[in-house]
C-alpha cells in the first residue's frame, strides 16, 4: 500500500480539483464545535479539530431521510401508490473521519447488509462515498479505542488514512477508491515515508490510556447478566434523554413514519432510540420495556452482549467516548463494561473454594 | 438493488366482518400486478407489513394459506391508527403489502408427526392458514393426527365460523371449539377457558407430537403447564411472538428479545429458544 505526502500548501489546490469530481463533506467549525457538513464550492475541510460532538454516521445514515412519496388525490391515476424518491448517489468524499468512526460504519454495515436483505438507502450512500480518515495524535481523556477493537491509526473502513506531519500530511492509500481520489486531487506522485507513519502510530496508541476489558463478555450467560442486580445502580441516574444513542456512531435504530401535507405525502425514516418508551410500546398499551431500567439495560446489553453473541466480532462500541462526555448524568459505558465483564467472577471463586 | 421497503401494490377485493363486536374484519387482497403474486411466496406462519400511504404500516399474520391461490387474507383487529383507517376502507381501495416476512412453523419437521394446534382469540389467523395447509389433499397424508383447540370469549367472537363447522364434520381433524361464556342457548360445543379444555381434550404428547400455540399472553401462560403435563417437551412446543415493529426485515432494531429479532429470527420460536431470551415481548 502506497504512502504519499501532501504538502499543506498543495492541500487547498487538491481540494479545489476534487470539487469537480466529488461532492465534498468534512468538518466545519461552527461557533466552538465542529460538525460534518457538505462543503460548498471552494470550502476547505478544516482538519484542526479534536473530535465532533456528533459522529459522522449521518453521512451514510441521515438523521431524517425520505424513502417514498405519494399522492392521496383520488383524481390522479397514481394515487396511493408509493414511488421511490430520487436520490443523488454520485461520488462523494468525506474528509477527516476518525478511524473509530470508520470502524463503527463497518459494524453498522453488518446490520444493513445481510444475506436476506440489503438496505438500499444506507448501502447506496456508503458505496458512493470515499472515506478519508484523519489519524488521532492527541486523543481526548475519554477515548478508549485501543481496547474497543480500533485505534488512532486503525485502517478498517477507510479508503485513505491521513496523518498530520508538520508542514505536510502523510496519506496511506488503502483501496482503489483511495488511489483514485489521490489521483484526481493531483497528490498521487509525491512519495511519503511509511516508517514515519508507523512511528507516529505507535506514539499515538501509547497516548490512549483509558481502557475497557471485554474478553470475558462472550463467555457470560446472557440471562444471568440480564438479571444482575447492578442494573438498578447503572440506570438510577438516567433521565432517558437519548443523547447517548444520537451521538453514538454504532447506534442504528430507526423509525418509519408517514407525513402528509394536503394531498401529498412522504414515507420517511428517522433515527430512533431504545431510550424512549414509545420505541417498543404495543398498540394495546403493553410495553415490554416499560421501565427506565429495562431500557438502559437494553442499550448496554445490545452493545456489549447481544451483539457480541450474534456476530462474534467484538463489542458494538468503538471507544469514541462521545456518550461518556455528553451524558448529562455521567453514565460511563467503560464502567458498565467493566461491571459486565467481571460479573460473577467473585461468585465463581466462592463456588470453587467451597 | 431491490428495495425491501417498497410494498407490492394490492386492491381490497372483499371485506368480511368476523366478530359480533365488528372489531374484527377479514380483508381479502389481490395483487395489482399478477407477477407479484409469484414473488410473494409464503409459508403458513409468516406475516407481512400492511402498508397504507399516509398512515403507515402494521405487521399482521397471514390468514390465507399458501395452498389458496390468487389472493391474500388478513384478519385485523381495529386498534391503532393504521388498523382503524383500514377498517374504514372499502372494496376497490388501493394500498400496499410488504412481505412475506419472518420464519414459519417448521412443516418439514412436522411431517409424519401428530400436531396439536392451540389458539385463542384473534391470534387464530396464522393457525387458520396452517389448518388449511394441512388439510389440503396434497398434504394431509404427510402428517399424523391433527387436533385443534380454539377458544374465544363468546360464540360471536369466533373467527371463520363456516370453516369451523366444516372442519367439525371431517374425520381427519379433531376440532375442539370452546368459549369463555355462551349467550347462545343452542351452543353445542365446549364452555371454558382454553387451558382446561386443552387438558381435557388434547392428546398426550411425546416424541411423535408437536404443539403450536398462538393466543393472548395469559392463555399462553396457563397453557404451558398443561402441555408439560400432557408430555410435550419444550422443544416440541412452538409459539408465535409479537412485538412492535417497523421495518419487518431485521434492521430497525426495536423488536429484539435478547439477540433474537422477532421479525427476522421469529416470529416462530420453540419454548426452548424463548426460555433462553429475556422474554421482552
Amino acid at each position: 500500500m502506497k504512502v504519499i505526502k501532501i504538502d499543506k500548501k498543495d492541500w487547498a489546490k487538491g481540494i479545489k480539483a476534487l470539487h469537480k469530481a466529488y461532492g465534498l463533506i468534512g468538518p466545519v467549525k461552527e461557533k466552538e464545535y465542529f460538525t460534518f457538513q457538505v462543503l460548498s464550492g471552494g470550502t476547505i475541510p478544516d482538519l484542526e479539530f479534536r473530535n465532533t460532538r456528533l459522529s459522522p454516521k449521518a453521512v451514510v445514515f441521515p438523521q431524517s431521510e425520505d424513502m417514498f412519496e405519494y399522492s392521496l388525490d383520488d383524481s390522479r391515476e397514481d394515487h396511493h401508490l408509493l414511488k421511490e424518491v430520487e436520490k443523488d448517489y454520485s461520488p462523494r468524499v468525506v474528509f477527516g473521519i476518525r478511524p473509530c468512526d470508520a470502524k463503527a460504519l463497518e459494524l453498522v454495515k453488518m446490520n444493513f447488509d445481510t444475506d436476506e436483505y440489503k438496505d438500499p438507502y444506507w448501502l447506496n450512500l456508503y458505496e458512493a462515498t470515499t472515506f478519508v480518515g484523519m489519524a488521532c495524535d492527541s486523543p481526548c481523556s475519554t477515548c478508549f479505542c485501543t481496547t474497543a477493537g480500533t485505534g488512532p491509526y486503525h485502517e478498517e473502513g477507510l479508503d485513505v488514512l491521513m496523518a498530520d506531519n508538520g508542514d505536510s500530511y502523510l496519506a496511506k492509500l488503502l483501496t482503489d477508491k483511495g488511489e483514485k481520489l489521490a489521483t484526481s486531487a493531483g497528490w498521487a506522485d509525491s512519495a511519503g515515508k511509511s516508517d514515519v507513519l508507523a512511528a507516529k502510530k505507535t506514539a499515538a496508541e501509547a497516548k490512549i490510556v483509558s481502557t475497557v476489558s471485554t474478553e470475558a463478555l462472550s463467555g457470560k450467560d446472557a440471562l444471568e447478566l440480564y438479571n444482575a442486580d447492578f442494573w438498578e445502580d447503572v440506570s438510577f441516574a438516567c433521565i432517558n434523554c437519548g443523547t447517548c444513542t444520537y451521538v453514538c456512531p454504532t447506534c442504528w435504530c430507526f423509525d418509519i413514519q408517514d407525513e402528509v401535507h394536503g394531498k401529498s405525502g412522504k414515507r420517511m425514516r428517522t433515527w430512533d432510540s431504545c431510550m424512549f418508551p414509545i420505541f417498543t410500546v404495543h398498540t394495546t398499551g403493553h410495553n415490554p420495556r416499560a421501565t427506565k431500567l429495562q431500557r438502559v439495560r437494553q442499550r448496554f446489553m445490545h452493545k456489549l452482549k447481544y451483539f457480541v453473541d450474534k456476530y462474534d466480532k467484538g463489542i458494538m462500541c468503538v471507544g469514541c467516548g462521545r456518550c461518556v462526555r455528553q451524558c448529562p448524568v455521567n453514565i460511563d459505558i467503560r464502567r458498565v463494561c467493566e461491571t459486565m465483564n467481571s460479573f460473577g467472577s467473585d461468585n465463581t471463586c466462592a463456588v470453587q473454594s467451597s | 438493488m431491490d428495495n425491501p421497503y417498497l410494498p407490492f401494490q394490492v386492491r381490497i377485493d372483499d371485506i368480511i366482518v368476523e366478530s359480533e363486536d365488528n372489531n374484527l374484519k377479514t380483508f381479502k387482497f389481490v395483487f395489482l400486478n399478477k407477477e407479484d403474486e409469484v414473488k410473494f411466496n409464503y409459508s403458513a406462519g409468516q406475516f407481512a407489513e400492511l402498508s397504507i400511504p399516509g398512515k403507515g404500516e402494521i405487521p399482521i399474520g397471514i390468514a390465507s394459506s399458501p395452498v389458496e391461490k390468487g389472493f391474500l387474507k388478513f384478519t385485523i383487529n381495529k386498534a391503532g391508527v393504521v388498523t382503524t383507517h383500514l377498517h374504514n376502507m372499502k372494496v376497490g381501495d388501493i394500498m400496499g403489502i410488504r412481505g412475506p416476512m419472518g420464519n414459519w412453523f417448521p412443516w418439514s419437521t412436522f411431517e409424519g408427526k401428530n400436531i396439536l394446534i392451540v389458539g385463542g382469540g384473534f391470534a387464530f389467523t396464522t393457525l387458520r392458514s396452517s389448518i388449511i395447509y394441512l388439510l389440503d389433499p396434497a398434504n394431509r397424508s404427510k402428517f399424523g393426527n391433527i387436533d385443534v383447540v380454539y377458544g374465544a370469549r363468546t360464540p360471536g367472537m369466533l373467527l371463520y365460523k363456516d370453516e369451523l363447522v366444516e372442519w367439525e364434520k371431517r374425520d381427519d381433524i379433531n376440532v375442539h371449539i370452546t368459549v369463555d361464556n355462551s349467550d347462545d342457548p343452542d351452543w353445542k360445543y365446549n364452555v371454558g377457558f382454553v387451558p382446561p379444555i386443552t387438558e381435557e381434550k388434547a392428546p398426550q404428547g411425546g416424541s411423535d407430537s408437536y404443539a403450536i400455540v398462538c393466543g393472548p399472553p395469559i392463555m399462553i401462560k396457563f397453557t404451558q403447564p398443561v402441555l408439560e403435563k400432557l408430555g410435550y417437551d419444550h422443544d416440541h412446543i412452538y409459539l408465535s411472538l409479537e412485538n412492535r415493529m417497523k421495518c419487518g426485515i431485521g434492521m430497525c432494531g426495536r423488536c429484539g428479545i435478547g439477540k433474537e429479532l422477532v421479525c427476522k429470527d421469529g416470529p416462530v420460536f420453540t419454548l426452548t429458544e424463548i426460555n433462553k431470551t429475556p422474554r421482552e415481548y
